[in-house]
Formats: structure tokens, C-alpha cells, sequence
């Protein structure tokens, strides 16, 4: 018998902290699957954010630093500057990203960075007990929209790959979810394009992941994922929004 | 014959390998882990096929397959 | 490079002092009155094979700085107050990493948006750390422009010294003045003491983690007790400041940067002028802060006129330093407002003929 499935060489042996059904922990999983498909372990330092990730040094085998709220890809443009040939990739959450690390995150695509964002959107934050995120949707309750977000008190659900999909420094930009199997093998694949994208000095590359927080959502995690292909499904459309490499600008479905 | 093999302490009892798996082998068992979750069981070996989805939708990576 | 002997704007020689201290890395952002030192390392830092960023705020140039900082060089940020507020959260992150690297604050007018003229009203944010936690920053006071460079270069050491940032606090006129200087040889910068916790390639050796998060209980704190340690390691080795005709002096000015280049012509034409005799006790590291040669002043007995350009930042070091054992007065400006040598001699008249300290502002004279 052999072992065809099982925890991937780069990711550490530590128990996740994450709660039941989480996202996040999947996500880190994949990457660490990518990094070892791509053979660049001892190369990668990662970029951990402020957020429910804030631990993710812990899970991994290669160098880590943690940034402060919002700024991971300025951490991770230094870095990336001054040790060209390392593999550099930030893990996010969509308040991190898409609240006050928005300006990071645009100039760091436009200036074509060449680092990997990966952004996990389960619109919502998560650590600090279930907050309204950029990318709640509307409707949502939470504990900061307690009436569920109304768009014309707190503004629409952003779309982080609509936004920074015209920037010319953008070479590789996905947005998946990890709620089946199909679509975690999808969000594997993403990664390792986007991180070959960086490695052929491409430009930058970025990974939404439409993911899951059965605790902020109030949900058993079963349940999360059937309301996160119905409703986030619904708002975020999944695909490919920009591949420098296949030359001509996918079209998402 | 395929086999999956479950590390009963990384268990978070979220139950999406049992959603999944397409054979319909995988249910809750009767145990504990310490955190006081039921982890999942194989309760029906002969059908499993090895495919792995179990170890891919699992957010703990507590599943190893083997064939 | 070697050693030459070059007219220079104070803003461009800081820059070219980092370059010549082996800076490699530079992120900053346009901000009156220090562009000339970004704009310095737009065109000099490729020319040297190192990075320069115009960041898109000064909050992403100190995250860029801490990065590259992480991972072995170099590194240094620019900017004047508003810009030095918004990095606090950076620097204090540096701090709580024991990341090293330089920066400098061309202080200007405050507080809000304020003016683009000279002021030293930054005094407390630099000297007390500025942004969250217990940390210290090592803050150097130049006041001239060959002191911009040295303590530049010196600057980039202390801070790989300590694993811990380092700053220059200069003002719009060190920065836009220009003042022949000795531009030192470039110093070989070895990044292998830092192989022990850099970021990079981790083939063959354990991983290397830079957090600043401590949750488990007792952990942070005992950290603190560490950075106490290193923090009063820098206080006993780490001060310097300048005395110049203390002696016999009645009054003894205390002054640090601009300031104390007035102060300094006001104590040579006191002198000359026969009357009271001054003399200027000038810090050049604020932090660690000259305490026990100011108290030394108290024993002498001696009455000391702070001349600062803030309203009472330098004058409350100087008063703890004395603890109550001399009489302190102040002279102060701010707010672009510059001490003159008259007002300075004429201060020091009035700290003679009264028997309590003085504070005098003379913009309301």
C-alpha cells in the first residue's frame, strides 16, 4: 500500500488553531501543495497578516515574518527586493487586504510586484468576533451590520479581482473557493500558477479564495458551504481574470 | 485494498469528509477526541476507492490515504 | 568610495552617508522639507546597485523598510513630522522584531499640517519611542551638516549594534542648508552577523521566524525585560554631547541641532562682550539623554537656560535631569520661530537677576 494522499512536506506538523470547517487551514495546505509540486520550499518566505492567519508562521517550513494589519505586500515588496530569488507570498484575510491594506494591495499590483497574494474572502472578520468586512454581503448580519448591511449606509461587497484586474503589473490573478473538492484542486492549481507566475518574473499574482467561516457566519460548517456556493457564489464569480502567460486576457464566464 | 487513515486528536468534527465522500463510507463515530469532538470512522472499507476527496476537503489534513 | 571633500545640501548628505554606510534599501515618500534626500536616492541607490521605492504613503515605505530590514540590509526611510507620525506603528514593529535600521526626521513647523520651516517640536515622539509599547529608538541630534553625516554613518552601526532602529532628528535648515563637508569612505558593510535570524534561502539550516507576537502568558513580558536590558545598555554606552566653555560659565545653555548653533555663536559674543560669561552644554544623542552631565551642572551650582525650538520638551529632560538641585529656565520658539543670539544673551540676563526659573517666549515680546 502507499500513501497517496497526506500533509504535504512544507507545511509543519502543528495542529491548525482555526475553528471547525475553516477555510484558512485548507488554504495553507494547498500552498504548501504548490510550493512542493514547484520544488521551491527552502526558497519561500511567507507574509503572515493580522487576522485569524495571524498564526500561519507556525504551519509552514521555511522562513516567515509577520506583517502588520494591511501591510503584508509592502513587508513582502522589501523583502522580495532585496532577495530576488526568493519566493515571496503573503496570506491574507479580506480585512487585511480589502479594508486597511487596500492601498498596499493595489500599488503593490501596481507597481507588478513580484509576489503572490493570497487573499482568503469569507466576508467577514473572523479574530476579532465577527465583524462587517469589505466583503459582506448585503444583507449580511453581523456584529457590526446587526440589521444585515444595508448598501446605502455601508456600501457594496468589493470585488478585489474586478478591481485590480486592469493593472498592467498584474500577471496572474484567479479567484476560486476550497467548499468541494473540485473547486479545492481548482484553487491548488490557481496557486501554483501564480506562483509560477512569479517565478518566470512575470509581475504580480494574486489568489482570491472564496472561503467559509462557519463561526462568524453562524453556521454549522456543512451548512456554510451550501450558503457560500449560493450566495457568495452569486456575488463573486469564480475564474481566471488575468493570465500574462496564456498572452490574450481570459474572459471569465 | 484502499484505506484512509484518520488522526483522531486534528479532528474538528466539521463533517465535510463525510459530505463528500462520494461512497458514502465515512460517518461520525461513537468516540472522543480530547477537544471533545466525534472524529470520523471508514465504516464500510471494501467500498472505499482510494479517490481521496476525504483528504482534500478535510481543513485539518487529519485524513491520509493510502492504496 | 573614498574620502572627499564636498559642498553638500544637508538632506543629500544623509544620503549619501547612508550610501557610503552600505545602505542598499530606501522607501520613502515626498514630504517638504526632505525631498532632497528622497529625491537624492531616486537617482544614487540604483547607481549603486540597491533599491529605491517611492512608496504610495510613508505607512508602506516603514513596512517596505521593516521587510528589507528582515531580510539582512541595510535599510532606511525618510520623511518630516506628519510623515514620522504614520510610521510609528512600523517602527514600533521594528522594535518588537529587534529589526534594525536608520531613519531620519526633518522635523518642520506643528503640529497638524503646520509649516514647512524649521521647529524641534518632534523632541517627545522621538525620544519616547512615538508609537505603541515600551521601546526606544536611539535618537541622534546633528547641528551641522558634516554631523549629518557622521552620525548618519554612526546611525546604521548603533542600530546593527543594537537590533534596534536608529534616527537622525535634523530640521528644514540643517536639511536645506549647504556646509562643506568631509563625505567619509564607504564602509564594507558584512550582513553575516545577521545570518543567525535573516530572511532568505533555508536550505540547510533551521528557519528563521521575525514576529512580535507573544500570546502565551508571561511571554511578552519577559520580552520587555529583555528589551529593558538592551535598552538600558544603550543608556550607559551609547550617550555623547558636546560642552563648550561650561567651566566658568554663570549660565550654562543647554541646546541641541539648530539651536545650539545659535547658542554657540551667543556664548562666543557674550565673551568678547565681557558681562555675563555663557556656556552650551549640547546633547548630541537625545536618546540615551545627556542626565548625568547635566546633573553634574547642578552640583557646580551653575543656572542653566534650556533654548529649544518645541515648548518645553528639552526643558523636561533637563529638569528631571537636575531634579530640582539648580534653577532651570527656558527659552523657547516653535512653531518655524528661531532663537537669536541676543535673545539668547538677553535670556541669560534674566536667569542671573532672578531668583526663580523663567520661561521666555519671545514671539509675544
Amino acid at each position: 500500500m502507499e500513501k497517496v494522499f497526506g500533509k504535504p512536506e512544507s507545511l509543519s506538523d502543528r495542529p491548525f488553531t482555526y475553528c471547525p470547517g475553516c477555510a484558512h487551514s485548507l488554504v495553507h495546505r494547498l500552498t504548501a501543495e504548490a510550493i512542493d509540486d514547484l520544488g521551491v520550499m527552502p526558497r519561500c518566505i511567507g507574509v503572515a497578516s493580522v487576522g485569524c492567519s495571524v498564526f500561519s508562521d507556525l504551519y509552514f517550513n521555511f522562513d516567515f515574518i509577520q506583517a502588520a494589519h494591511g501591510r503584508a505586500p509592502a513587508v513582502a515588496t522589501g523583502i522580495k527586493r532585496v532577495k530576488p530569488d526568493c519566493v515571496l507570498f503573503t496570506h491574507q484575510g479580506d480585512g487585511d487586504l480589502a479594508s486597511i491594506g487596500t492601498a498596499e494591495l493595489i500599488h503593490s499590483a501596481n507597481r507588478g510586484e513580484k509576489i503572490t497574494i493570497i487573499f482568503v474572502n469569507n466576508a467577514i472578520y473572523g479574530m476579532t468576533g465577527g465583524q462587517m468586512a469589505p466583503t459582506t454581503l448585503i444583507g449580511m448580519k453581523t456584529t457590526t451590520s446587526p440589521l444585515g448591511r444595508q448598501a446605502e449606509v455601508q456600501g457594496y461587497p468589493l470585488r478585489v479581482c474586478e478591481l485590480i484586474r486592469e493593472l498592467k503589473g498584474v500577471a496572474y490573478l484567479e479567484r476560486t473557493a476550497v467548499n468541494n473538492p473540485q473547486n479545492v484542486l481548482k484553487t491548488k492549481r490557481a496557486l501554483k500558477k501564480a506562483f509560477q507566475a512569479q517565478l518566470d518574473g512575470l509581475g504580480f499574482s494574486l489568489v482570491e479564495v472564496v472561503s467559509q467561516c462557519p463561526t462568524g457566519w453562524g453556521m454549522l460548517p456543512a451548512d456554510s458551504l451550501e450558503w457560500l456556493e449560493k450566495e457568495m457564489g452569486a456575488y463573486f464569480p469564480l475564474g481566471v481574470f488575468k493570465d500574462a502567460k496564456a498572452e490574450e486576457p481570459q474572459e471569465v464566464a | 485494498m484502499p484505506e484512509i487513515k484518520v488522526d483522531k486528536e486534528r479532528c474538528k468534527g466539521c463533517e465535510f469528509c463525510i459530505l463528500y465522500c462520494p461512497k458514502k463510507t465515512i460517518s461520525l463515530s461513537a468516540g472522543f477526541n480530547t477537544k471533545g469532538y466525534h472524529y470520523p470512522e471508514c465504516t464500510d472499507p471494501e467500498s472505499c476507492t482510494g479517490c481521496a476527496m476525504c483528504g482534500w476537503i478535510c481543513p485539518e489534513v487529519a485524513i491520509e490515504v493510502y492504496k | 568610495m573614498a574620502e572627499e571633500r564636498l559642498l553638500m545640501k544637508g538632506n543629500e548628505a544623509i544620503g549619501e552617508a547612508a550610501l557610503r554606510a552600505g545602505c542598499r534599501f530606501y522607501a520613502g515618500y515626498p514630504i517638504t522639507p526632505q525631498n532632497e534626500l528622497t529625491e537624492y536616492m531616486s537617482r544614487r541607490m540604483p547607481e549603486e546597485g540597491g533599491t529605491f521605492i517611492q512608496a504610495e504613503s510613508e505607512i508602506a515605505a516603514i513596512n517596505m523598510v521593516y521587510g528589507a530590514s528582515a531580510a539582512g540590509a541595510r535599510t532606511m526611510t525618510s520623511s518630516s513630522g506628519p510623515g514620522i507620525s504614520l510610521k510609528q506603528e512600523g517602527i514600533s514593529y521594528l522594535c518588537g522584531s529587534e529589526l534594525p535600521c536608520f531613519y531620519a526626521n526633518i522635523v518642520r513647523g506643528g503640529p497638524g499640517l503646520g509649516n514647512i520651516a524649521p521647529a524641534q517640536s518632534d523632541y517627545f515622539q522621538s525620544t519616547r519611542g512615538g508609537g505603541h509599547g515600551d521601546y526606544r529608538v536611539v535618537v541622534f541630534a546633528p547641528s551641522t551638516v558634516q554631523e549629518l553625516v557622521d552620525l548618519t554613518i554612526l546611525g546604521f552601526e548603533v542600530a546593527d549594534r543594537y537590533n534596534n532602529p536608529s534616527m537622525i532628528l535634523g530640521d528644514g535648515i540643517l536639511g536645506q542648508m549647504m556646509e562643506p563637508v568631509v563625505m567619509r569612505e564607504s564602509v564594507t558593510y558584512d550582513p553575516s552577523g545577521k545570518t543567525g535570524w535573516a530572511l532568505g534561502n533555508s536550505e540547510g539550516r533551521e528557519r528563521h521566524m521575525i514576529t512580535s507576537v507573544r500570546l502565551a502568558p508571561g511571554t511578552l513580558e519577559r520580552h520587555n525585560v529583555h528589551l529593558r536590558k538592551k535598552y538600558l545598555e544603550i543608556e550607559a554606552k551609547e550617550v555623547r554631547y558636546e560642552l563648550y566653555e561650561v567651566d566658568d560659565a554663570d549660565v550654562v545653555i543647554i541646546a541641541y541641532g539648530t539651536a545650539a548653533r545659535v547658542a554657540k555663536s551667543a556664548v562666543t559674543a557674550a565673551r568678547e562682550k565681557g558681562g555675563i560669561k555663557l556656556g552650551l552644554l549640547r546633547p548630541i544623542t537625545l536618546w540615551p539623554f545627556p542626565t548625568d552631565a547635566i546633573a553634574d551642572l547642578a552640583k557646580n551650582k551653575q543656572d542653566i537656560l534650556v533654548a529649544e525650538m518645541s515648548f518645553g520638551q528639552l526643558y523636561e529632560d533637563v529638569r528631571l535631569s537636575v531634579c530640582g538641585k539648580a534653577k532651570v529656565s527656558l527659552l523657547a520658539h516653535t512653531g518655524g520661530g528661531l532663537p537669536t543670539e541676543d535673545e539668547i544673551i538677553e535670556a541669560a540676563g534674566k536667569c542671573v537677576a532672578s531668583s526663580e526659573p523663567v520661561e521666555i517666549y519671545p514671539v509675544l515680546e
